[in-house]
Order: structure tokens, then sequence, then C-alpha cells
């Protein structure tokens, strides 16, 4: 399964990278030939609110299909990358290119919160996720089967408010899967969950991820699970990708293995050593 | 599991029917200990009407129509005050809850007048309109419009922008954002502005009814003052009371079918 193949990258793109991140190790892994995803490329991305510049210069290539989480202290702009990346707020400069033109339909964002609308239920909740196809003729029939890819099927007639914290996000992860998106954003989707239920809600996630291929993008404050779920992990600092780390384990993730555990030590490290230089 | 069913089960059963009951205890005690102090003699028939009185007026008053009449009269003037004003006020807290123009341009007038006691326009309600319909019902109008701007716009206002973000994300149109997310968002504070809205229908109507009218129940209560029918009076309060007992129940039937969603109305 380790089949990360270190690739050679083009001229500018490592000329962008050293710019600002030395320490980086660039890598890209070779995703399976089916995935329906789409890359990503991110230039010289920038974004300010007022006069505090949030993110100063990112440079990116995500591969179709690729898990990449970004973790890094609050504030980093971490979430603000991800809003960019979802079309949630406009770029000050820059670009992102998903080396196509897409429909709205192809980027889905799953938030903290469920977002569950609380005068619909469950069903017609997934349906929100259709997009333009909410109105064809088909539209229960492919909202029945996201919700059975969660596990909620015997759920679908049920109001909102009577679910559980994980199951509410699972509604809201069945939402975002309906219309077969090829980008997945995640904003710290478990945040507010149990560990228990993080867990089980973690392996859903590789699972579909596993299953549809789509690219994903998880932000996260949560290193044990960067590193549990994504193959690549980036620890945003002030603004800049300060690392960029490839994760090899095989997949499905062993939870508490001594390699992810390795990893997550040293990306901490990172993160704290950053903390004691300021 | 199966043993907390089992016991719970008949219980669910008899507790509506219980629940029902309930609520009219204290009602009908009030009128039973009333009976007996006006039969003792405790309340002079004078000061206050024992209650078999009082439903013999009602009877009397129905077999000759008057009673039907005078509260047919006075629920018309309430439902077509109510409509109106009703309409014109969710129609302005629409339009300021969804347009930033629209707020600047009429809130604080709107502000303003609300400050005016509306029973205060009496006066120059009889010189504009005599004491015609028209007067109840702008006046009823007027005094609805206020709740349900106020609390339709407050409803607006409130609806979880992160909801609104999230319609956004999937594609919704204007319309479909406003039909999916933001009316129902507002349907629990309008129905609040809805019930206010009942209590000042029937408090406007009354005072204008005892004040300048030839019909209806306020005039029946202050044609029976001019004749000394201390029970007429004391029946017209009473359907007064039932009348805003049966609004509200109307309006609390209409709030269980549209928000059976809302976690308050899903316990039973």
């Amino acid at each position: 399964m380790q089949t990360a193949l270190r690739t050679s990258l083009s001229e500018t793109e490592l000329a962008s990278r050293s710019n600002f991140a030395p320490h980086a190790r660039v890598v890209r892994e070779e995703r399976p030939v089916h995935t329906s995803g789409l890359p990503l490329s991110i230039r010289g991305l920038r974004k300010s609110f007022g006069d505090n510049e949030v993110l100063r210069g990112i440079d990116l290539h995500i591969p179709a299909g690729q898990f990449v989480a970004i973790v890094g202290k609050s504030g980093c702009g971490k979430s603000t990358l991800l809003r960019l990346i979802a079309g949630l707020e406009k770029i000050d400069a820059g670009s992102i290119s998903f080396g196509q033109d897409i429909q709205p339909e192809d980027i889905r964002v799953m938030f903290q919160e469920p977002r569950l609308l609380p005068w619909a239920r469950v069903l017609a909740n997934v349906e929100v996720g259709l997009g333009r196809d909410r109105a064809s003729k088909d539209a229960h029939a492919r909202a029945e089967k996201a919700l059975t890819e969660v596990g909620l099927a015997d759920k679908r007639d049920q109001w909102p408010s009577l679910l559980s914290g994980g199951q509410k996000q699972r509604v809201a992860l069945a939402r975002a899967l309906v219309s077969r998106p090829r980008v997945l954003a995640f904003d710290e989707p478990l945040g507010a969950l149990d560990a228990l239920t993080r867990i089980s809600m973690q392996r859903l996630l590789e699972r579909v991820w596993r299953d549809q291929g789509f690219t994903a993008i998880l932000v996260t404050h949560d290193v044990s699970e960067a590193v549990a779920l994504a193959d690549r992990v980036l620890v945003i600092e002030d603004g800049r990708i300060a690392h960029d780390v490839v994760v090899n384990a095989g997949r499905p993730r062993q939870r508490g293995s001594a390699e992810l555990a390795g990893l997550e030590g040293s990306i901490l490290s990172h993160l704290l050593s950053a903390d004691d230089r300021t | 599991m199966s043993l907390i069913d089992s016991i719970s089960l008949p219980r669910s059963i008899r507790l509506p029917r219980v629940d029902g009951l309930i609520q009219w205890i204290l009602p009908l005690a009030v009128i039973a200990i009333w009976q007996i102090a006006c039969v003792t003699g405790f309340v002079p028939t004078r000061v206050l009407p024992a209650p078999s009185d009082v439903a013999l007026a009602g009877w009397k008053l129905l077999l000759s129509g008057e009673l039907v009449r005078n509260i047919w009269v006075s629920f018309w003037r309430a439902s077509v005050g109510f409509l109106i004003g009703g309409s014109i006020g969710f129609a302005f807290g629409l339009a300021n809850g969804l347009s930033q123009l629209s707020a600047k341009l009429t809130d604080t007038t709107l502000q303003m007048v609300r400050n005016v006691p509306h029973l205060a326009l009496i006066p120059l309600v009889i010189l504009w309109f005599g004491i015609d319909e028209s007067a109840k019902l702008f006046l009823v109008a007027l005094g609805v419009f206020f709740p349900i701007y106020l609390n339709t716009l407050h409803g607006i206002r409130t609806v979880d922008p992160q909801l609104i973000e999230m319609g956004r994300i999937y594609g919704m149109t204007d319309g479909e954002l406003f039909r999916r997310v933001i009316f129902p968002g507002a349907l629990p504070s309008i129905f609040v502005g809805i019930r206010f809205a009942l209590g000042i229908m029937w408090l406007t109507l009354i005072v204008a009814e005892t004040i300048a009218a030839s019909s209806g129940l306020g005039y029946m209560a202050m044609q029976a003052r001019e004749f000394m029918l201390i029970d007429v009076v004391v029946l017209s309060i009473l359907i007064y009371a039932l009348l805003g007992k049966l609004a509200d129940s109307a309006s609390r039937l209409l709030e269980r079918a549209t928000l059976a969603w809302h976690p308050a109305f899903q316990k039973r």
C-alpha cells in the first residue's frame, strides 16, 4: 500500500515553495487512476481582513483524489484557506484553479456545525445538497442512497432536532456527498463531537473518501485526526505553509500505530516550537 | 427498554385526556364559588348577578337573535381589522427584514408611530370616519400592525446566518432561500406576534365599540348599562373572555401544525 512516489516538481513550483517554506518536504503521492477528484493548484494566494493579513502567499498543488489535512494554531489562517478554496470568500491576490471548468455541485463544504434545516425532515435536508438537481425526478432516490452510505437510511423521516450530534453530522455528510462532489472541504467537521463518535466518524470519512475518490481537504486542530486520515499534512503558521508532511501509512489506517504516533509527535513539536519562538 | 415501554404506554394514552380537563378546573371552580356566593347572599345581585342569571340572560338574548348578531358583528370587525393590519405589518416586516434600504426608509417612522398609543387616536378617528365600521377597522388594524410588524422583522433578522450561508453554498436562488430558510426560520417569531396581536385586537375592539358603535358586543354591554341590566353586562364580558380564548386556541393549533419540527412541539 505504501505507494507514495517522489516525483520531480516543475521548476516554478519548486522555486515558489522554497521561497517561503525551506523545511517543507515536497512530495506528490500517486493516487489510484479511477479517482473522481479534481486537482487543485493554488498560486500566490493572499487574503486580508481589514489590516489583518491572514494568508501571506500560499502556493500549493494538490493532486486529484488526495486527502490533505491542514493543521495549525487557531487564527493561523487554515479556515480562511478552506473558505477561499470553497469559494466562500473573495480572493485578494493569487489564484486557485481546478484544472478545468467546474460546476457549483463539484465542490462541497462540511462545517463544524451540521447546519441542517430544523424545519425539514432528514431526507429533505439531504436533497438540499443536490443543488440545481433538487427538482429532478430521482432526487428522492439519490438522497436515500446518500443516507444509506452514511448508515442513516432509517432516519429519513426524522426531524433533525431528534438526532444526536454524530447523526446530525452524518446527515450533513450525506448532504455534501449526494451531488457526487469532486472536491470536499471539511472545516473541523468533527470538532464538536465526543471522542468515540469522532473515531467512528473518522472511519466513515475515510471509507466514503476511498469509495468515491474525491479530493479531500480537511481543516482540523487535532493532529492525531490529521495523521489518521490524510495522505499529507500541511502545517500553517502565520499565513504560510510552514511544513508539508507526507503520511505513508497503509489504509484503512490503524489508529494508535507507532508510525502514526511518531508522525503526530513530530508535527506537534513543529507546532509547539513555533510557539516557543514567539 | 421493553419494561419501560410497557409502563409508559398506558400513561401516554391517558395523559392528553386529563390534560384537556385540567385547564378547565380553575374556571369551573371560580363559577361554582361565584354561584354559591350569590345564592347565599354573600354577594348582592346588584353588584354581581349569579352565573345562572347570566346564563338565563344569555339564553333570552340568544332566542331574540340579538346575541348572535352582535357576536357576529364583533367577530367580523375583529377578523377583518386583523387581516388588514396583520397583512400590512407582515409586508413591512418582510420588506424591512430583507432590504436594508426599505428598513432605513421606513423603520424610524414606524417606530415613532408605534409609540403613540393607538387608542389615543379615537377622537381623531371618530372625526375622520364617524362611528362607521371603518373607524373600528382602522383602529383594530392599527393596533394589530405593530406586534406583527416587529415580530416578523425580528424573526427574519434572527434567522441563523450559518443556515443562509449553507443555502447559498447549495445554490438556492433568492426565492428558494426565502421559502426554505428565511420564512420557516422566522415563523416561530411571527407566531409570537400573532398571539400578541390577537390580544390587542380584542382590547381595541372593546374600547372602540364601547365608545362609538351602534352594534357589536361592546355596544350591547353599553346599552345594558343604560338600562341597568347588569347580567347582560357580565355576559358581554364573559363572551369576550371566551372569544379571546378561542382566538388564542386557533393560533396555537396553527402553530402546532406548522411548527411540528420545533423541539417545543415534539413532546407527546
